[in-house]
């Protein structure tokens, strides 16, 4: 290999990490095999709900699920719904589930709890923290660094909602990766190296559905498709619904004004659903009052009433499959996640489609989790030789004349990808040109997602037609848009505001940041410290290793002496508590070891670029 | 200047390509220039492979398709491969069209479904005339060559448009 090694035998630890619409996971690479970590009550799942106690102290997970049926009122689940969303898309949501919106949702969703309002990226992070919390405690490490799973068919709005969470959190998100592909990963571990695999993951509220090509280590993602509010909860809604129903006639009573009502009674119907999946037929029981519901549900009755999700589901399926360019019969294996796939109706509907008996051995629910943490190994350099090659789930588009959408990036694009336009004025002496960015399918900017406007300003005043600037866009690794622009007469690089149409700013991130600090217990500082220690033996052991390499020698000597005093900086702010202080050094360093990293990147660059290994 | 994405995956310029040895380039550059490769590195780096990585994937997905191969060729050798010539009718086409229309205006089934099969029989007829092509230009690099191609492209682009007509109608 070219490349440079950095030997560090301190790796941080990398964990990965299952954001969930109904429970959440936290996984690491035990030295060769991913595995979950429990919380310190034995738990490995998570639940995804988050509770503003009397004294205004904040619980997330076990803790808080037991406020759900006493405080519903300080109390959110399924969050995950309202990630990278405004207040317009989730009026359906509003009506099956008890958030209270509070004013000025319009770009951002605001939930009230309490007496406090919360973003969704903030509820996300209380949940984040819990996960770090458990890793931490088990594994007796700091943990500043993760992979996140986000679904598949997320567009950019929810990708960035969901990194702002990391950030909110404390926690470096490396890379955001795909349910799917990361179960695929999770199998793919010992499991055949050649071959096209399906997976269907059905959540908790989420539906993706992805076909991969493996090819000795690599996991090609051909194609994704999928539906971002799907799954169990709606399965869920619709019992419960039936059974306030026959309440209301039972008992003259309408119970659904009461949150605590509605949320016991809510917790007796999963477990039903649940019990359905391995007996004929089950009970919801419901005491309130002095009342008593019952009723004896069979498992006819019960895959009647799901069939229509059931189905919802297939027709993502197949656009999948014609947008991979395959059959079923070329697909060789199914691999099921998400917990309601353990639903017979889901398997034998996957069964039917695909013509695959579809693969259960690991449990749907810890599988994703299991996978973001290989995709840490991978970046951590842990595993070696398995790679994913994922896509972006939709189109990018500008919008142009008339409201019409001009794709530049399509769908199923492998990425990270990219696209250059060429803009220009239109009328004389004009200094800014907007750029309206959608996300979707549609051929009118109107029906698809409006991602954000990007405001090319301070073009010289010139002609109409005469400004020429090169605009690109790039999808990265993580599925987010980047928008870099260029003067094409001056060459100069060319500033872009950007004004996100759903989502938080930067400054609304940082001052939720420094919010948080707040909550943040002392040794999270000596965790940020420890990372930035950890960073500093990557880029401290990188030089060493370079200095005797080609392209140390080709820097002048003034770049040598800036280098060598830089490292001594960095080497005596190295045992400072406070993780700015090796940063600022850190980033000294980079800035001085530019040119040579540049070097040997070039001479690894001309390396692969010849191909020997093909 | 734009990154040459024949150059990218180390190939010459060129239209008759082996999808498998592609594909083989593709994977195993990936391997070198994938941005989880660099994670651990500095910034400066990680711009750099994110960089290198994003022109691969747009260099695999241009040339892997037969279509898109000849329009980037088309592009980087001076052709302008605008929409012109989509919109007026072949006059060889004129009687079909025609009946595409009455087809689509009767609504009538079997004639859309007769439509369809004749135009797709017509654009594999005009993929097999283009692969042809690219072979011939792949041996003289002779500009005639790629005119002939864009004439070629124009008129299969005509006929996808109404291939998709014959498709809107169905869900009519």
């Amino acid at each position: 290999m070219f490349q440079i090694e950095f030997d560090n035998n301190e790796t941080a630890t990398i964990v990965g990490i299952d954001l969930g619409t109904t429970n959440s996971l936290v996984a690491w690479m035990n030295l060769t095999k991913p595995e979950v970590i429990p919380g310190d009550d034995g738990e490995k799942l998570v639940p995804s709900v988050v509770s503003v106690l009397e004294d205004g102290s904040i619980v997330a997970g076990n803790g808080a699920r037991k406020e759900l049926i006493d405080h519903p009122d300080r109390t959110i689940y399924s969050a995950k719904r309202l990630m990278g969303r405004g207040v317009a898309d989730v009026q359906d949501e509003l009506k099956l589930f008890p958030f209270q919106i509070a004013e000025g949702s319009e770009s951002v969703i605001q939930v009230r709890l309490g007496e406090k309002t919360f973003t969704p990226p903030e509820i996300s992070a209380f949940i984040l923290r819990q996960l770090r919390k458990n890793a931490e405690a088990a594994l007796g490490v700091p943990v500043t660094k993760a992979v996140v799973t986000v679904p598949a068919y997320f567009n950019d709005a929810q990708r960035q909602a969901t990194r702002d969470a990391g950030r909110i959190a404390g926690l470096e998100i490396l890379r955001l990766v795909n349910e799917p592909t990361a179960a695929a990963l999770a199998y793919g571990l010992d499991k055949r190296k050649e071959g096209v695999i399906a997976v269907y993951d059905l959540g908790g509220g989420t539906f993706d559905i992805s076909i991969l090509k493996l090819h000795e280590g690599i996991f090609e993602v051909l194609a994704t498709n999928g539906d971002t509010h799907l799954g169990g909860d709606d399965i869920d809604n619709k019992l419960l619904r039936i059974a306030i129903e026959d309440i209301r006639s039972e008992w003259g009573e309408d119970i659904s004004h009461s949150g605590e009502a509605v949320q016991t009674l809510r917790r007796e119907v999963i477990r039903a659903k649940e019990a359905l999946s391995f007996a004929p037929s089950a009970q919801i029981e419901f005491l309130w009052h002095g009342h008593r519901y019952q009723r004896e549900i069979c498992r006819d009755l019960f895959e009647n009433l799901i069939r229509d999700i059931v189905d919802r589901t297939l027709g993502p399926c197949r656009a999948c499959m014609a947008d991979a360019g395959v059959t079923p019969e070329q697909i060789d294996e199914v691999v099921l996640v998400g917990g309601s796939t353990r639903i017979p109706l889901v398997r034998s509907a996957v069964e039917v489609l695909f013509r695959a008996k579809p693969h259960t051995e690991l449990n749907p629910d810890e599988v994703v989790a299991l996978g973001a943490a290989v995709q840490a190994g991978i970046l951590s350099g842990a595993v070696e030789n398995q790679l994913l090659l994922d896509v972006t789930p939709l189109s990018l588009g500008i919008e142009t004349y008339g409201g019409v959408v001009s794709k530049i990036i399509h769908r199923n694009s492998t990425i990270p990808a990219s696209a250059g336009e060429t803009f220009t004025t239109g009328v004389d002496g004009q200094t800014n040109v907007l750029i309206h960015v959608v996300q979707g399918e549609r051929e009118l900017a109107k029906d698809c997602r409006s991602l954000a406007r990007f405001d090319l300003k301070g073009i010289d005043p010139m002609p109409a037609g005469m400004a020429r600037i090169e605009v690109r866009f790039l999808i990265d690794a993580d599925g987010i848009l980047n928008v870099t622009a260029r003067d094409a007469r001056t060459g100069k690089e060319h500033s872009v505001d950007v004004k996100p149409s759903y989502g938080l700013t930067d400054e609304q991130v940082e001052a939720m940041i420094e919010a948080s600090i707040d909550h943040a217990e002392e040794d999270y500082r000596l965790a940020q410290a420890a990372g930035a220690r950890v960073e500093a033996d990557t880029i401290l052991a990188a030089v060493e290793k370079a200095r005797r390499s080609q392209a140390w020698s080709e820097l002048t000597a003034e770049e040598r002496d800036r280098i060598s005093a830089a490292v001594n900086r960095l080497l005596l702010a190295y045992h400072s508590d406070d993780y700015a202080v090796i940063r600022a050094q850190i980033e000294v360093l980079d800035d001085a070891a530019r040119n040579l990293a540049e070097n040997m990147m070039n001479a690894a660059v001309r390396g692969a670029l010849k191909g020997t290994k093909v | 200047m734009p990154p040459d994405y024949f150059e990218a995956l180390g190939l010459p310029r060129s239209l008759a390509i082996d999808l498998k040895d592609l594909e083989k380039r593709f994977y195993a550059r990936s391997r070198q220039l994938h941005p989880d490769l660099f994670a651990r590195k500095s910034q400066a780096e990680r711009d750099r492979a994110l960089e290198h990585s994003a022109v691969l994937n747009d260099a695999y997905r241009a040339l892997k398709d037969p279509i898109a191969r000849a329009m980037y060729l088309l592009r980087i050798e001076g052709f302008d491969i605008g929409e012109q010539g989509s919109r007026d009718v072949p006059p060889e086409l004129l009687e079909e069209v025609f009946e595409l229309n009455m087809a689509i205006e009767e609504a009538d089934g079997a004639q859309l479904e007769a439509s369809r099969k004749r135009f797709e029989a017509l654009r594999e007829g005009v993929d097999g005339e283009m692969f042809s092509k690219f072979t011939e230009w792949d041996a003289s690099h002779d500009k005639a060559v790629l005119e002939a191609i864009r004439g070629l492209l124009n008129r299969r682009k005509y006929i996808t448009n109404l291939i998709d007509k014959t498709h809107v109608s169905d869900r009519v």
